[in-house]
């Protein structure tokens, strides 16, 4: 029951990642563009801690760990790149 | 078994959440209302399936909570993650005269003169 319920979750998990990947390519914005890569860092962190729960390892909670701050740091600096110019003032 | 059918409903409901916040990326129709679906449901999300992975390695006998770090990191964060790109829309996709006019002689506290970016 819990393997059908993983298989659901990668599926649900990968078709979100295209379908931000769609916003990212046509979203009309800027702003659009750096909410869709943000979406797919949290995306990515899902796929990582459905691999941690399928394969029953401890090891990729450091992985997804360093990939939610990568993807904090990334979108607070390309959100303030675009709001000023310029990322430390 | 009653573990199971726990992991099992907690696993579908993260992934129903996180495929709710990009339907919703790419289905609505304007920046603002954009920002909504992300923010809050692919958090949610994530955080149930980091739920499921403690309850399954708690009921497998090598209990950790490494995970709740993770859940309290992205959930401190997305929120200002939300603000900086809500900021973004603000100054870069629709100018101030869009906005409705704020109470008295309040003004909107991002077009504040003193951390005025232009």
């Amino acid at each position: 029951m819990i393997d059908f319920a993983l298989y659901v979750a990668f599926g649900a998990v990968g078709l979100s990642q295209l379908l931000a990947m769609v916003r990212l390519i046509r979203g009309p914005h800027i702003g659009d563009r750096i909410l869709s890569l943000d979406t797919m860092v949290v995306n990515a962190i899902g796929v990582i801690i459905l691999i941690g729960f399928a394969w029953g390892t401890q090891m990729y909670f450091e992985s997804a760990m360093i990939i939610a701050m990568l993807g904090f740091v990334s979108s607070v600096a390309l959100a303030r790149f675009v709001l000023r110019g310029d990322i430390i003032e | 078994m009653l573990i199971d059918i726990l992991i099992t409903f907690i696993l579908l409901c993260g992934a129903f959440f996180i495929l709710v916040g990009s339907f919703g990326l790419l289905k609505l129709d304007t920046p603002m209302s954009r920002l909504h679906a992300p923010t809050k449901a692919s958090t949610l999300g994530v955080g149930s399936l980091l739920l499921a992975s403690i309850i399954n390695s708690f009921a497998n006998g090598d209990g950790s909570l490494h995970e709740v770090l993770v859940t309290a990191f992205l959930f401190v964060t997305a929120p200002i993650t939300g603000n900086f790109i809500a900021k973004v829309h603000l100054h870069r996709g629709r100018g101030k005269e869009d906005l409705p006019a704020p109470p008295d002689e309040a003004t909107w506290a991002t077009y504040n003169p003193d951390n005025d970016p232009n």
